[in-house]
């Protein structure tokens, strides 16, 4: 979310309105999408509260599970928005700058309802990747690997990565990195940034089993000219993915 | 009327969006007040089970619940945590619960996970009717629900447990005793299998 619209941006940058969120919801709704994860881009860079309203409406409208990121800084926000009728909350600066607070989230609304989401971007030279935060903005200098084993060790009941280098481009996940991640950390792990198609969903699937697959542009976009249509695959569609994996 | 009590956690307007959908009358209660109309009770919950404990305890509820479902036997449906709220006691957490469906809360052995099945339970998963009850009216074989735990209810009695899912071991995702309910997944999360259940329990 962006200025109260939904946008898709590519490597952070050069956001793209796609649409109002609650009509978005509902389109989901009917879809039957797995889970729905918005992220307010605007909350923490710009050093405000998380719109309640917004995110009350969305709550409401919403028939599958929520996830709400964007400016949580403190329990009592986490709570309020918990309270709200969202099943998790996603952290992700205030976790690199005060990993405690996953422990004091957590030990309220519960590991499972704690996400730490890691935007990871690769280094310009060499195989390492840094933690960025503030749309991509800041880097951390952090190693997401042991940032993630720390996150885990605290309290936080799943692990996003989002792959700054990935986002938008749509030419598949960085599987690689996804690799470096779920060797070190044993909660649910999702991978975000990336997918372009079911087959890059079947490429992880077929990588890790047990997997989150989390994609942005596929299910807004369509074509060659990027068209916004909101789309999403269908229960069986969704069945032969998994149905690979034996 | 169908009541969802509020007592400070949980999807209380989810619940309350797919009943007006089905245009069956509902209400949400957060004071003792409001309960006396209840026909029947939606304990919805997310979250860690002292903190729920605390907090239905202090709601100023707690007394008439007791009463309304012990004794005067009005049919109730605890969610997720709501669930766990109704065993004797849970591993989560030290206060203890609230005892109307026999049986206490355990966590996934971790002996039995493995890297395919990390905790928390968290995605969709197939629940293994065990019984039939008019909370599985018209569901497809093996439906589909949104689980998101990492405690899950251990019926005292076999003869309560309504259905199952397999995370790692087999454990009791619906149970049931005389007129308490409880289910471990959320109807309210899972599109039309969830609307489906939450139709059920309005209708019986």
């Amino acid at each position: 979310m962006h200025n109260q619209g939904l946008v898709k941006t590519v490597k952070f940058k050069n956001p793209k309105y796609v649409g109002d969120p609650i009509n978005a919801v509902k389109i989901f709704n009917e879809k039957e999408a797995d889970e729905l994860m918005v992220i307010d881009i605007d909350a923490t860079h710009e050093n405000q509260e998380p719109d309640y309203k917004m995110i009350e409406n969305l709550a409401v409208e919403c028939r599958m599970p929520l996830c709400y990121g964007g400016g949580i800084k403190t329990l009592e926000q986490a709570q309020r928005i918990c309270g709200l009728g969202v099943e998790k909350v996603a952290i992700s600066s205030i976790a690199v700058e005060n990993p405690g607070i996953i422990s004091k989230i957590a030990e309220h609304v519960g590991s499972q309802s704690v996400v730490a989401v890691l935007d990871v971007k690769k280094r310009m030279l060499g195989d390492r990747y840094d933690i960025w935060t503030h749309n991509a903005t800041k880097n951390r200098k952090q190693c997401p690997i042991a940032c993630a084993k720390q996150m885990e060790e605290l309290g936080a009941g799943e692990i996003v990565i989002n792959s700054i280098d990935c986002d938008g481009v749509m030419k598949g996940y960085d599987i690689d990195l996804a690799k470096k991640i779920r060797k070190a950390v044993h909660v649910p792990l999702t991978l975000l940034g990336g997918a372009g198609s079911l087959n890059d969903i079947r490429e992880l699937i077929n990588t890790f089993g047990v997997i989150g697959a989390g994609a942005g542009s596929m299910f807004v976009f369509k074509g060659v000219y990027r068209a916004v249509l909101i789309n999403y695959p269908s229960c069986s569609e969704k069945d032969k993915l998994a149905m690979l994996v034996q | 009327m169908i009541i969802i009590v509020d007592y400070g956690l949980g999807n209380i307007r989810a619940f309350a969006n797919v009943y007006k959908r089905l245009n069956i009358p509902c209400s949400i209660v957060s004071e003792s007040e409001g309960l006396e109309s209840a026909t029947k009770l939606i304990l919805p919950g997310v979250g860690a089970f002292d903190e729920a404990m605390g907090l239905l305890n202090k709601s100023g509820m707690r007394e008439l619940l007791d009463e309304l479902v012990l004794e005067r036997k009005v049919p109730v449906l605890g969610i997720c945590i709501g669930m766990h709220m109704l065993a004797h006691s849970s591993e989560e957490g030290s206060v203890p619960g609230l005892g109307w469906l026999e049986g206490t809360v355990k966590k996934f052995d971790s002996t039995m996970l493995t890297d395919q099945t990390p905790l928390p339970h968290m995605g969709w998963n197939n629940v293994m009717i065990r019984q039939s009850s008019p909370l599985f009216n018209a569901l497809e074989d093996s439906p589909t629900f949104y689980f998101l735990h990492s405690y899950f209810f251990t019926c005292a009695h076999r003869e309560d447990v309504l259905a199952e899912a397999d995370y790692g071991s087999r454990f009791a995702c619906a149970v049931q005793a005389g007129n308490v309910y409880g289910v471990q997944f959320h109807p309210e999360k899972s599109h039309h299998n969830g609307v489906q259940l939450l139709k059920n329990f309005g209708e019986m």
